[in-house]
């Protein structure tokens, strides 16, 4: 049902969408190959498979982080970062903008993503709301950046919202 | 004579390259000390109230043999180039256009998947673009 969705997707928006597709269901694989509880585990189990996605995560972020403000001027202060990570970053991976940015101007920042690609399709139905927050690469895109996010797990059991929560920043700008 | 160094953003080195081989330690030397203009120049503009900062820093200091332009990027890697005072053809939007140039190489280096940050730069590419560039300079 999921293949007959995406090609009908893919046929209204056009060829050259299907990235967006190939995207989805590349990591969907990724983190069910990673994630499935494997009958003879290696050492260190699922938190080692746990490690090994975040540490995919990680690097593609990182040259993202090179890749991307290229064309950008330098980052003046933290603000600029995240502004950075909110628009130019999300809009790259996810092909839309971070919903909202608060900050207390203290080193603390919350962004929230009222529909996060990657979780939407669970959004569909209760039965994988357990399973949510596992299921989804903590995007940790922004180490070249210095950000430490920790991902608040999504509160609705309707549509899943993702917050990140950053603090204590060690601007390493 | 000139030379041209990447440094992480932890301040050790991650390519260095310099023709002539000769003097290679006077080379480093200057490239350690031209560190310390450069942490100058990034903690000043961001204190300043310009709107939005250069990637270029310009001419870091003049000697008398030789020139020290900077460069840093936004994850805080800094590339320093060194070139001989007597090449007075070089203008600064040359070494601007090299500064960019090496600016891109990196980036390659930094989405090869086999590359991992804070190795050093052992690139084919990125010797072949630098190798290009002391070429131009020389």
């Amino acid at each position: 049902m999921r293949a007959r969705s995406a090609w009908a997707g893919v046929r209204r928006l056009g060829w050259c969408m299907a990235d967006k597709v190939l995207f989805e269901f590349l990591h969907t694989e990724m983190v069910a190959e990673l994630w499935a509880p494997h009958p003879d585990p290696g050492p260190g189990g699922q938190k080692r498979s746990l490690s090994i996605l975040e540490s995919i995560g990680f690097r593609v972020g990182q040259a993202l982080g090179e890749r991307l403000p290229q064309e950008t001027l330098g980052f003046r202060e933290e603000l600029d970062v995240l502004k950075f990570l909110c628009k130019d970053l999300w809009v790259a991976v996810f092909h839309k903008q971070m919903d909202s940015l608060r900050t207390n101007h203290q080193g603390t920042y919350v962004l929230q993503d009222n529909s996060f690609p990657l979780l939407v399709p669970m959004a569909s139905g209760l039965q994988y709301v357990e399973e949510a927050p596992k299921c989804s690469v903590s995007p940790a895109p922004v180490p070249g950046l210095h950000l430490r996010p920790s991902v608040r797990h999504p509160q609705y059991p309707r549509l899943p919202e993702l917050g990140h929560h950053l603090c204590d920043i060690p601007a390493c700008l | 004579m000139a030379q041209i160094a990447v440094i992480a953003k932890e301040n050790y080195p991650l390519y260095i390259r310099s023709t002539p081989m000769e003097n290679e330690l006077k080379f480093h030397y200057m490239v350690h000390t031209s560190l310390d203009v450069v942490d100058e120049k990034i903690s000043a503009m961001g204190k300043a109230l310009v709107d939005q900062r250069e990637l270029y820093l310009g001419l870091l200091y003049p000697t008398e043999d030789y020139k020290v332009y900077g460069y840093v990027t936004n994850s805080k890697v800094k590339f320093v180039m060194v070139v001989d005072s007597s090449n007075t053809a070089l203008r600064d939007n040359e070494i601007r256009s090299m500064f960019r140039k090496l600016h891109n190489s990196y980036t390659d280096v930094m989405c090869n998947p086999f590359y991992n940050p804070g190795d050093r730069i052992q690139s084919r590419a990125f010797d072949n673009m630098v190798t290009s560039m002391m070429i131009q300079v020389c």
